[in-house]
């Protein structure tokens, strides 16, 4: 047995030079410092978005996009597919902790500034890659075309439709027409399923390489009073069978949630229905709808609207851009400043969060 | 020295008119690829066959303090008739986001469930996010039906 693996293993190494992989792999170190737990919530996104994959292509072998058949093939795959329950609410469960997971990787890159010189592009691909996430949020949301995920999505497109100049063509874009119909689902379903995965995988891809690249980033008052003489693990295999270890965790998690709190269907989306009481986004974009909520209908000569889309895209943007912006983490000296904006970004989201929840 | 000079503008005339020879093909071939894919990407605008009035149903069918939703055509209109009787007809999609609103009893209003917007029984916005009050329908009763019809 070991001498047919050892003999394809130099068959295939003949030909692309296993060896440096491997070579590469024993040098690589992950730094051990109090702060190390954060480094796992990238890979536990990895390990998501790859169920994402897996259990997305396997809903699509029984899904039907179509006013008259989306409701109608989730029904079937819920309750006549042989699992078609556990695939479907474990693919709505992941969806969920994914974007959570990868908010705290955001967001704990943020409080380190890992951000900062040389891996500004890694930062970036990161960004695009929680925005793609945010989409594949809201376009899967619409693809079992029910009541709540209709008015969601009428309300979402809307709101780019209220942008002046570009708002109208990007709203008729979306929804392929006037209004949010059989269209819209044909698009979103396009989107979900091609575009955006096609762009997400190019994005990780390159954030990816730079990280094997460049190696994991380290807490700045470290790298500081350790230069030289830091405790490290090596990558392989030691945070690597951690890695595997968490993943295991985490799909036990999504199993219990996805078998004991399944995810519903509710009822079918009706153009001639009112928009029923206690209509919620998901909740990842709850404080956003919340804030809306509090936002009077004219402000000053602007509409509320505007107002409010205003105010979170200049926000997102600045953001997104916080690396070229955060001159000093760049110097490696401390930036308190960029630690209270993400402090207040966290509390902010959090409140508006249970606001819109209990509302 | 003035050959070479001469020689020199006249390659750098050229080497101009080259670039902007290529350049503006560039261009020209990039618009000529992009452009259909564009044109693609927009929705065709369907003809739709306008309505310009629909009957409801029997007056007495519809109960006073209520309200329902019709088909307007692809549009939603919503019916109200009031405490007293009278029977109004607004645009049921609200004016802020595009949802569709319903009649609350508890409030004897129009109510949007997805800001909490709310109109009183004119349809003039009186409370929440929405900017403007909704459009205004007719309604008028023949005999014992009731028809909903575009205000003009
Ligand atoms: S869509 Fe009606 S209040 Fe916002």
């Amino acid at each position: 047995m070991k001498t047919y693996f050892k003999t394809f293993y130099h068959w295939i190494d003949e030909r692309v030079q296993l060896e440096d992989l491997v070579q590469f792999l024993g040098k690589k170190y992950v730094p051990i410092h109090r702060h190390s737990i954060w480094y796992y919530f990238g890979g536990v996104s990895l390990f998501l978005f790859i169920i994402q994959v897996v259990t997305g292509i396997l809903l699509l072998l029984y899904y039907k996009s179509g006013e008259e058949l989306a409701f109608e093939s989730i029904q079937f795959i819920m309750s006549k597919v042989q699992f078609g329950w556990l695939i479907r609410s474990i693919h709505s469960w992941t969806a969920n902790l994914f974007i959570l997971t990868a908010m705290i990787h955001m967001f704990s890159v943020y409080f380190e500034k890992s951000y900062r010189k040389p891996r500004e592009i890694t930062w970036l691909t990161g960004m695009l890659m929680f925005f793609l996430a945010l989409g594949f949020g809201f376009s899967g949301y619409l693809l079992p075309w029910n009541e709540l995920a209709f008015f969601a999505t009428k309300v979402g497109t809307d709101i780019a439709g209220v942008v002046p100049v570009f708002g109208k063509p990007i709203m008729v874009f979306l929804r392929g027409g006037q209004e949010v119909t059989g269209a819209t689902l044909s698009r979103f379903f396009g989107f979900h399923v091609a575009v955006l995965p096609g762009i997400f995988t190019v994005l990780l891809g390159i954030h990816l390489v730079l990280i094997q690249r460049q190696g994991m980033s380290e807490p700045l008052a470290r790298e500081e009073a350790l230069a030289g003489r830091e405790k490290t693990m090596p990558f392989f295999p030691n945070f690597l069978l951690r890695d595997l270890l968490l993943w295991l965790i985490v799909l036990n998690l999504l199993a219990i949630l996805a078998v004991f709190f399944p995810w519903e269907l509710g009822k079918k989306a009706d153009a001639f229905a009112s928009a029923p009481a206690g209509i919620k986004p998901e909740w990842y974009f709850l404080f956003m709808f919340q804030t809306l909520k509090y936002i009077p209908g004219k402000l000053w000569i602007l509409d509320g609207e505007i107002f409010g889309i205003l105010l979170f895209s200049a926000g997102g943007l600045l953001w997104t851009l916080v690396p070229f912006w955060d001159r000093k983490s760049n110097r490696g000296e401390q930036n308190k400043v960029i630690t209270y904006v993400g402090l207040f970004v966290i509390f902010y989201i959090i409140v508006l969060t249970i606001l819109g929840w209990t509302a | 020295m003035t050959t070479t000079d001469g020689l020199n503008t006249v390659n750098v005339k050229k080497r101009d008119f080259l670039k902007w020879i290529l350049s503006g093909g560039l261009v020209a071939f990039v618009g000529s690829v992009l452009y259909p894919v564009l044109a693609y990407l927009k929705p065709p605008s369907q003809s739709e066959v306008e309505v310009s009035s629909v009957k409801v149903g029997k007056l007495t069918d519809i109960p006073k303090d209520s309200g329902q939703i019709v088909k307007f055509g692809s549009k939603p209109v919503i019916l109200i008739r009031t405490v007293a009787g009278d029977l109004r007809a607004f645009s049921a999609t609200c004016t802020h986001l595009d949802c569709t609103v319903q009649y609350r009893k508890d409030f004897g209003a129009i109510w949007c469930a997805c800001h909490n917007g709310k109109y009183d029984l004119m349809g003039h916005n009186i409370s929440g996010p929405p900017p403007r009050p909704l459009n205004e329908y007719r309604v008028v009763v023949q005999g014992e039906e009731v028809f909903v019809s575009k205000n003009t």
